[in-house]
């Protein structure tokens, strides 16, 4: 595996695999006191976050340290992008000063692509940490860690995303990644907020409206956040009306299957998307994300740097 | 060490040095010498914690330790311990899934921890075994017991129990196969065709 950009085309074995390693990962650091492998001694990972982000630079961070490798953030504020430079020269001069990997995130949709193809000859490894509203795929690798954790597996498992579908790269790549691994995924939003031809994304994905006619059937619910600062239009009357309308509330919360999951890819708006009450009961398994983001990390880094370069 | 280019190559000839009866009695033999050389149950001995690297040194820590429980009526605690990511060859090779490691209960921390793998051949995978032990807590010695030891070792290493010592070439391959992983018990020696 030469980068991670998408889970959309990620074939399933793979996708278990990097899921296993990160099952192994989790289990050979539980309880230890030195939390540090040396499997990616000598290796140097950057960051390239050109928008804002606590879990996931964290996370990938952590992930990269706990690895042994060497991780540089490089952040677009305060940096020379303020000075105009562009993407390509700052990915290709990253590279030159020595990145074995870039993890790149990105306001525009295909970023990551494009960083790939510019880094072809350089041989640096790209991981796509969310690119405009396209992609997040370790976020869905993480999500699908959560559930294996919490319900033995995915496969069969039927899977709602609720919220603004529209604008969430996370709705794409879980659609894309728990498809393929067996489940059977329901899109819930107002029309507003669902993309045009979404129903085409993968064969056999259901779209909804009705978010309390999907709850009894679950077996895991993901809430997204309405994601305010993507949107340049009037999508719904006030948010209040969206929080009635699609929020998980401790009465929808009660309508959940007793075994069902809630999950949320953070940051939470409490008390819109989902009520605090709900995000802190036992059934949130948001906490478990963030903790198997790092796992999940550490295992991507691990399949793109520890093993011997492809096509050498 | 012996999984090395398992099934890569296919062997011209395979010869079977131990069959399943040898086996199961080089094993007992082991057995008996760890509670001889540990003086298990005795008073004022460490606790004794058998740790398989995997794959196959899994099964033989389990059976060791069903062995000795046999013998000396003492309970060993045994796990596995995964060296995949302390290895010293992991650029040379696609990548490696991880094996499974999982420390018994007790933890290791001032045990007499006994490693325990099939085939001893450069010692490069005990090396990183050591090496993971360290990060995995401090135990109060660390000894080693392999079924079969083949020689060419490339580093300072050597093991307290040996189930049966194989004088090998370099191009001949150790084969252990055992019934929890390989339907039979059995340890092979085979003369692999050396890649063009």
């Amino acid at each position: 595996m030469k980068h991670l950009l998408s889970t959309d085309g990620l074939d399933p074995a793979t996708a278990l695999a990097i899921l296993d390693t990160a099952d192994s990962l989790k289990k050979t650091l539980l309880g230890r006191e030195v939390r540090k492998l040396p499997t990616l001694r000598g290796r140097t990972v950057i960051t390239m976050f050109y928008e804002n982000s606590t879990r996931t630079r964290a996370s990938f961070e952590i992930a990269g340290k706990w690895m042994s490798a060497d991780v540089v953030n490089v952040s677009a504020a305060g940096s020379s992008v303020g000075k105009g430079e562009s993407l390509r020269d700052t990915a290709l001069t990253l590279a030159a000063a020595g990145a074995d990997c870039v993890i790149v995130r990105h306001p525009a949709s295909g970023a990551a692509h494009r960083l790939a193809g510019w880094l072809a000859d350089v041989g640096t490894s790209v991981v796509n940490a969310g690119d405009g509203t396209h992609e997040h795929p370790t976020q869905a690798l993480l999500d699908a860690a959560t559930l294996r954790d919490r319900l033995g597996s995915v496969d069969g498992k039927r899977v709602a995303i609720v919220g603004d579908v529209l604008h969430s790269r996370v709705a794409r790549s879980n659609v894309h990644l728990l498809t393929a691994l067996g489940a059977q995924v329901v899109l819930v939003a107002p029309p507003t907020l669902l993309p045009v031809g979404v129903a085409d994304w993968v064969p056999g994905l259901e779209v909804s409206h009705d978010v309390d006619a999907e709850l009894p059937t679950l077996d895991a619910v993901m809430m997204l956040r309405v994601q305010a600062e993507r949107m340049h239009g009037g999508f719904f009357p006030s948010a209040k009306e969206y929080s009635i309308a699609y929020g998980l509330s401790e009465a929808r919360a009660r309508m959940l299957p007793g075994h069902a999951v809630v999950l949320h890819p953070g940051p939470m708006l409490r008390g819109m998307e989902i009520a605090a009450a709900v995000a802190d009961s036992p059934r949130s398994a948001i906490t478990e994300q963030v903790a198997n983001g790092v796992h999940v990390r550490m295992a991507v880094l691990y399949h793109l740097l520890a093993g011997e370069e492809e096509g050498s | 060490m012996a999984s090395r280019d398992r099934g890569a190559a296919d062997p011209t000839e395979r010869r079977e040095l131990l069959s399943a009866g040898d086996v199961a009695r080089t094993i007992a033999r082991m057995a008996h010498q760890v509670i001889e050389k540990t003086a298990l149950g005795g008073s004022g001995a460490s606790p004794v914690v058998l740790l398989g690297i995997p794959t196959r040194g899994g099964p033989l820590a389990a059976r060791l330790a069903a062995k000795i429980e046999d013998f000396a009526g003492v309970q060993v605690p045994f796990g596995t311990l995964d060296v995949t990511l302390y290895r010293d060859d992991l650029r040379r090779k696609p990548t490696r899934p991880l094996g499974a490691t999982a420390l018994p209960t007790g933890g290791i921390d001032d045990a007499l921890v006994i490693l325990v793998d099939d085939v001893l051949f450069s010692g490069r995978t005990i090396r990183a075994a050591l090496d993971a032990l360290r990060d995995a807590g401090r135990p109060r010695a660390v000894q080693l017991a392999v079924l079969v030891d083949r020689g060419h070792r490339e580093l300072p290493i050597r093991a307290d129990y040996v189930g049966k010592n194989v004088p090998t070439a370099r191009s001949e391959e150790v084969n252990v196969l055992l019934s929890e992983t390989d339907e039979r018990d059995a340890v092979l020696l085979s003369r692999s065709e050396p890649s063009p």
